[in-house]
C-alpha cells in the first residue's frame, strides 16, 4: 500500500478527526462511521470508494450538513460545520433540479437568494452555460431533458454558487456507459477551470481512478477508512489515460482491495 | 385438385376478448360511450314518464324540465339567483383557501405544527355543516355572511388537511439541494415548497370547488329570498318538480363549468410537468 500524501497544514480545507456516526433505535445500534480521520485539501479532487453500506455518503451527508455526527469534529476552513451551507455545494446521483424551473433559473438559484442583480446572474448563467455547453437549451425545462444533461445542470448550478467544496453522491451512477464517459471529461475540464474542492462518491473503480488525485477506501462494518492512495497521474487526462499502465494497475490494486476488504 | 389456397396455410387469428385491462381504446369509441350513457339515462327517464309509470310529481317529463329550464333561463331573475349564488360559493371558498392554504403548508412543514394543528382539525372535519346552521345563526346572523360562513366551514378543514398532506409529499432531496445553495427554512418554504406543491393545490382547490358546490343549498337554508337554493325550495313548496329538477341541473353546469375552468388553467399555467 502507498503511504498516503496529506496536503499540507496551510493548504488544508476540510479536517475530519475521530468522526463517528451512530444510529440508535429503541431495539438495536447501527455504526454507520468509525473514527474517521481525514484532511482534504484546497483544490484537491478526492474519491471515496467503498462497497455498499460502508458509510460513504453518510460521510458526504455530514459534510454538506445534512446529517449530524455522533462522536468527532469536522472543520472547514478551521470553523466547525453548523448545518448545511451554500459553501458546500452538492450534486445527488438523482439530479434534483427545481422542475418549475427552466435550466437557466436552475443555475441562477443559489444567486438569486443571494440578492444578486439580474445582470450579473444572467452573465453567470451564461458563463457556465457555455461550460457545460448548453447554451442552446437555457430556456428548457428539466423534464425536457436527458439525464445527462439534467446532471450537467446539477453541476453547474452548484458551482454557480462558487461553493468551498462540492461534494458530489454517485453523480453519474444513472447513466449509460457513453454518457458516463463523456461526463467524467466534462467535470475534470469544469474542475480545471473552477479549482474547486471536490469530495466525489462512486464504486466504480475506473471512474475512481480516471477522476481523482487520491482515492479513500472504506470498509463496511463498522464504515471506516481501510486505505487511501494517491494517484499517480497527471492532471491533464483523456481517453488515453484510461489505457495507461499506471491506470490498469491501480485499478487492479483496488479491486483487489475491495473484493478481499485487506 | 391442388388450389392455390390449399397449400398456403391460414393461421387462424384468436379474436382478442373484449375489454382488456387498461387496453386504449380510440377516441371515437369513448365518445361513443359517453354520449351512449346519457342516451340510455334520457331514454329510461322518456320511458318511465312518458308510460307514466310514475306520479309526475315525483318525475316531471324530460322535455317539461328542459322548457321550464329554458324559461327561468330567459328571465332576469333567474339570473340574479344564479348571479347570488356564485358569489356566495366563491367567497366561501376563496376564503377556506386563503386561510386554510397557509396553515395547511404550516403544519405539512413542521411536525410540531402538524402535531398542535391536526388533531382538532381532523375532529371538526367530521361534525357535518349543516349541524352548525344553528351556531352560524347566532354568530352570524342570517345575512350574507351566514351563508359564506357556512361555505367556509364546509371546505376550510378539508383545505388544511389535504394542502398538509401536499406539502408532506414534496421530495425531501429538493430541500436538501436547496440548503446547499443556501436557502434556509423560510426561503425554502417559499422557495421551494410552495412552488412545487402549486399544480397537486390547483387540483385540490378543483376538488373543493365542487364540494362547496354541494353546500350551496344547505347554505341557503338560513332563511334565504335569493339564490339557487331559494328557487329549488320555493319550487318545492309548490310541487314544481320540473322546476326543482332545473335548479339541480343548473348547479350541476356552474359546478362543472368551474371544474373545467380549473382544468384548463391546470395546464395552461404548468407547462414544466
Amino acid at each position: 500500500m502507498e503511504p498516503a500524501v496529506k496536503p499540507s497544514p496551510a493548504e488544508t480545507l476540510i479536517s475530519i478527526s475521530g468522526l463517528g456516526k451512530v444510529y440508535r433505535t429503541k431495539k438495536s445500534e447501527f455504526t454507520a462511521l468509525k473514527d474517521i480521520h481525514l484532511e482534504i485539501g484546497n483544490h484537491e479532487f478526492l474519491t471515496l470508494i467503498g462497497p455498499s453500506g460502508c458509510g460513504k455518503s453518510t460521510l458526504l451527508r455530514i459534510l454538506a450538513g445534512l446529517e449530524e455526527a455522533t462522536e468527532g469534529t469536522v472543520l472547514i476552513d478551521g470553523r466547525p460545520i453548523d448545518g448545511p451551507g451554500a459553501d458546500r455545494g452538492m450534486v445527488f446521483q438523482s439530479y434534483t433540479l427545481f422542475p418549475w424551473l427552466t435550466v437557466r433559473q436552475n443555475i441562477e438559484y443559489g444567486l438569486k437568494l443571494k440578492g444578486v442583480p439580474l445582470l450579473e446572474r444572467r452573465r453567470v448563467s451564461e458563463f457556465y452555460l457555455r461550460m457545460i455547453r448548453l447554451e442552446r437549451f437555457a430556456a428548457a425545462y428539466p423534464k425536457q431533458l436527458s439525464g445527462g444533461m439534467k446532471q450537467r445542470v446539477a453541476i453547474a448550478r452548484a458551482l454557480a454558487n462558487k461553493p468551498k467544496v462540492l461534494l458530489m453522491d454517485e453523480p453519474f451512477g444513472a447513466l449509460d456507459a457513453q454518457t458516463k464517459q463523456e461526463m467524467q471529461e466534462l467535470l475534470l475540464e469544469v474542475w480545471e477551470k473552477e479549482k474547486t474542492t471536490v469530495v466525489f462518491i462512486t464504486h466504480d473503480i475506473e471512474e475512481a481512478v480516471f477522476l481523482s488525485q487520491r482515492i479513500c477506501v472504506m470498509g463496511a462494518n463498522p464504515g471506516r477508512i481501510i486505505a487511501e492512495y494517491p494517484v499517480p497521474l497527471p492532471p491533464k487526462r483523456n481517453e488515453e489515460t484510461r489505457l495507461q499502465p499506471a491506470f490498469t494497475a491501480l485499478k487492479r490494486e483496488l479491486a483487489a482491495l475491495l473484493r478481499h476488504g485487506h | 385438385m391442388q388450389t392455390a389456397t390449399q397449400t398456403a396455410t391460414v393461421i387462424p387469428r384468436r379474436k382478442p376478448k373484449k375489454m382488456q385491462i387498461f387496453r386504449e381504446i380510440s377516441a371515437a369509441r369513448t365518445t361513443m360511450l359517453a354520449v351512449a350513457s346519457f342516451v340510455v339515462i334520457l331514454a329510461a327517464w322518456l320511458a318511465v314518464s312518458m308510460l307514466e309509470l310514475v306520479d309526475p310529481v315525483f318525475l316531471p317529463k324530460p322535455h317539461h324540465v328542459l322548457l321550464e329550464l329554458i324559461r327561468q333561463l330567459g328571465t332576469g331573475e333567474y339570473w340574479s339567483h344564479i348571479g347570488i349564488s356564485v358569489f356566495r360559493v366563491t367567497a366561501g371558498f376563496i376564503l377556506a383557501c386563503v386561510l386554510g392554504i397557509p396553515i395547511g403548508i404550516f403544519a405539512g412543514a413542521f411536525r410540531a405544527g402538524s402535531a398542535f394543528l391536526e388533531p382538532p382539525v381532523e375532529f371538526i372535519r367530521y361534525m357535518p355543516a349543516v349541524a352548525f346552521i344553528p351556531l352560524i345563526m347566532i354568530w352570524a346572523g342570517i345575512g350574507e355572511w351566514a351563508k359564506i360562513l357556512l361555505i367556509f366551514i364546509g371546505c376550510f378543514f378539508q383545505v388544511v388537511l389535504m394542502t398538509a398532506d401536499i406539502t408532506r409529499r414534496v421530495n425531501p432531496d429538493l430541500l436538501h439541494v436547496s440548503y446547499t445553495l443556501g436557502a434556509g427554512r423560510w426561503q425554502a418554504i417559499a422557495t421551494v415548497v410552495v412552488p412545487a406543491i402549486r399544480p397537486e393545490l390547483v387540483t385540490m382547490m378543483r376538488l373543493m370547488l365542487g364540494w362547496a358546490w354541494t353546500y350551496l343549498v344547505v347554505a341557503e337554508l338560513i332563511a334565504v329570498n335569493s339564490g339557487l337554493g331559494y328557487a329549488i325550495m320555493k319550487a318545492q313548496r309548490f310541487l314544481n318538480t320540473d322546476q326543482i329538477f332545473a335548479g339541480i341541473i343548473v348547479i350541476g353546469l356552474l359546478g362543472l363549468f368551474s371544474d373545467r375552468l380549473f382544468a384548463f388553467l391546470h395546464k395552461r399555467a404548468f407547462p414544466w410537468i
